[in-house]
């Protein structure tokens, strides 16, 4: 579905992307994880075809990225932070001129709007709307042509909780329908919750790529053990007989509460791999 | 077509709710009914009023709002959204010029709604004319400007300048030797003859060299920033 072969970017002297390369595949959800200023957004921006390329290839739906004409752009869906509303407008006088430029009908509105949990919220001003709401009207927005290629920039930056989980739910659902989705995020449970695959970014460069479970597991060198008592104490074991002894002889007691394996999250692969974190503290 | 009646249809929707643009497009109609018909002073020309506000409504409205409406789009990051939705940037510049062109017609309808019928027949289409270039002018503040607070100093100079000084000429004979170089002020001159027969060959080459200044700076704007 996308293919990029060796991009480069610079901005004057500053190289934002060395010859990255990786491709994603129908219907998955792909997340590029790094931190602020890594060239997460310099990639959506040439994979959408808003930004061009010093070097390199990028094909989307087998087509040139730099020849993609208005029909193929149609099925792209693309949610920035950075994007914005007419504050003036309703949720859905928003919705409705680009139901209007898409040239579709404007009932989805109504659809859209309670797909994203805004129908409420359908004649209030976009003004007036959360942090959380705005960020769901720009989902609604870039899900309102069904495309089939989705593009998000950080979707849930900055937001609580509660609009993350739904946003989450949105973006689960299209994977559902079909579609591909591309995101960018330095949120490592995000990553880990969401996507089939991650490519870790830094510094303009690929340092990592695969499943989340694979790459934890991969990069589960200690592969510690943790242990709750019931008196609530706790203890970390490394995987050996020895250890099993142990565990098997708290077992035995009835004094241990809860077991689970210690491995890396994505936060501390990255750490690892760059000596940088992903998210800032 | 279909999406430059979109942009229209969107501007026009926005009309009763910006409230700075309306005001804009709404002041000097509203000032020409009040006054033509509340104020009489002996001697005073025929249809003074209308004749002095249609010039300044020229060099006001459609500069204003062209570039508020540019400035705000850009700023509020809405015109890269609808570049991501194939919008083009000249269907985006023509949508919006014409909603402001069309919006000042019908604020120019009514200020000549107290002209003999056969001077509005003139009247309309010599304000259709400065509409036009005063949009270009406004369109090139827009694409110039970064945000609305720097279109907005951008605007209110030439706005001074292509409003007022036509007024101020009416005063000032040096004033008036300047102003002549001013579309606006040649509108002026147009206007007091009120006949298409006087228009004079200077007025008109002024009048086209103002105009293509305006579409020189706007394609050379338009081509170094964009709509970006």
């Amino acid at each position: 579905m996308i293919n990029c072969k060796e991009v480069s970017k610079s901005f004057g002297e500053h190289k934002v992307l060395d010859k990255v390369s990786f491709d994603v595949p129908e219907g998955v959800i792909v997340g590029l994880l790094g931190p602020s200023g890594a060239g997460k957004t310099t990639l959506i921006n040439i994979l959408t075809g808003q930004l061009t390329f010093d070097a390199g290839e990028v094909s989307v739906m087998n087509k040139d990225v730099n020849k993609l004409k208005g029909a193929d752009k149609d099925k792209f869906g693309i949610m920035m932070d950075r994007f914005g509303l007419y504050e003036r407008f309703t949720c859905a006088e928003n919705l409705a001129v680009f139901a209007d430029v898409y040239g579709i009908n404007k009932s989805n509105i109504k659809e859209s709007l309670a797909s994203v949990g805004l129908e409420d919220a359908a004649k209030t001003k976009a003004a007036d709307l959360s942090k959380g709401m705005r960020a769901r009207l720009l989902l609604a927005r870039a899900l309102l042509h069904d495309p089939k290629i989705i593009f998000l920039d950080e979707p849930t930056s900055g937001l609580d909780p509660k609009s993350v989980k739904g946003i989450h739910e949105i973006i689960q659902n299209k994977k559902k329908e079909g579609c591909t989705i591309f995101l960018t995020t330095h949120n490592m449970d995000e990553a880990t919750k969401l996507c089939d695959d991650v490519m870790l970014l830094n510094e303009g460069n690929i340092v990592e790529r695969g499943r989340p479970s694979d790459l934890c597991r991969k990069y589960n060198k200690d592969k510690k053990i943790k242990v709750t008592m019931k008196d609530g104490s706790d203890g970390e074991y490394k995987q050996n007989a020895d250890a099993a002894d142990k565990i098997a002889e708290l077992i035995r007691q009835g004094s241990l509460e809860t077991i689970h394996s210690e491995e890396p999250t994505l936060e501390t692969i990255f750490l690892e791999l760059t000596g940088k974190k992903l998210e800032e503290d | 077509m279909q999406k430059i009646l979109v942009i229209f249809k969107k501007q026009l929707r926005d009309t009763f709710k910006n409230k700075t643009i309306l005001i804009q497009f709404v002041m000097f109609p509203v000032l020409t009914l009040i006054m033509e018909n509340c104020i009489k002073i002996n001697d005073m020309p025929e249809n003074f009023f209308t004749k002095l506000f249609a010039v300044m409504y020229i060099g006001m409205a459609p500069l204003t709002s062209a570039a508020a409406i540019i400035a705000e789009e850009k700023e509020k990051n809405t015109l890269r959204v609808l570049m991501h939705a194939n919008v083009r940037p000249w269907q985006y510049l023509i949508g919006t010029g014409a909603y402001i062109w069309t919006i000042c017609m019908i604020g120019a309808a009514v200020m000549s709604t107290g002209l003999p019928s056969e001077e509005r027949l003139f009247f309309l289409p010599v304000m259709a004319i400065g509409f036009v270039i005063s949009i270009i002018a406004g369109a090139c503040i827009g694409i110039f400007s970064k945000n609305q607070m720097m279109a907005t100093s951008v605007v209110m100079p030439v706005m001074m300048i292509l409003s007022f000084v036509p007024m101020l000429a009416m005063f000032n004979d040096i004033i008036k030797k300047g102003a002549v170089v001013f579309y606006t002020q040649q509108l002026r001159n147009i206007f007091d003859e009120m006949s298409w027969s006087a228009i004079g060959t200077k007025s008109i080459v002024i009048i086209c060299a103002n105009a293509l200044v305006f579409a020189v700076l706007f394609a050379v704007l338009y081509r170094k920033k964009g709509l970006e």
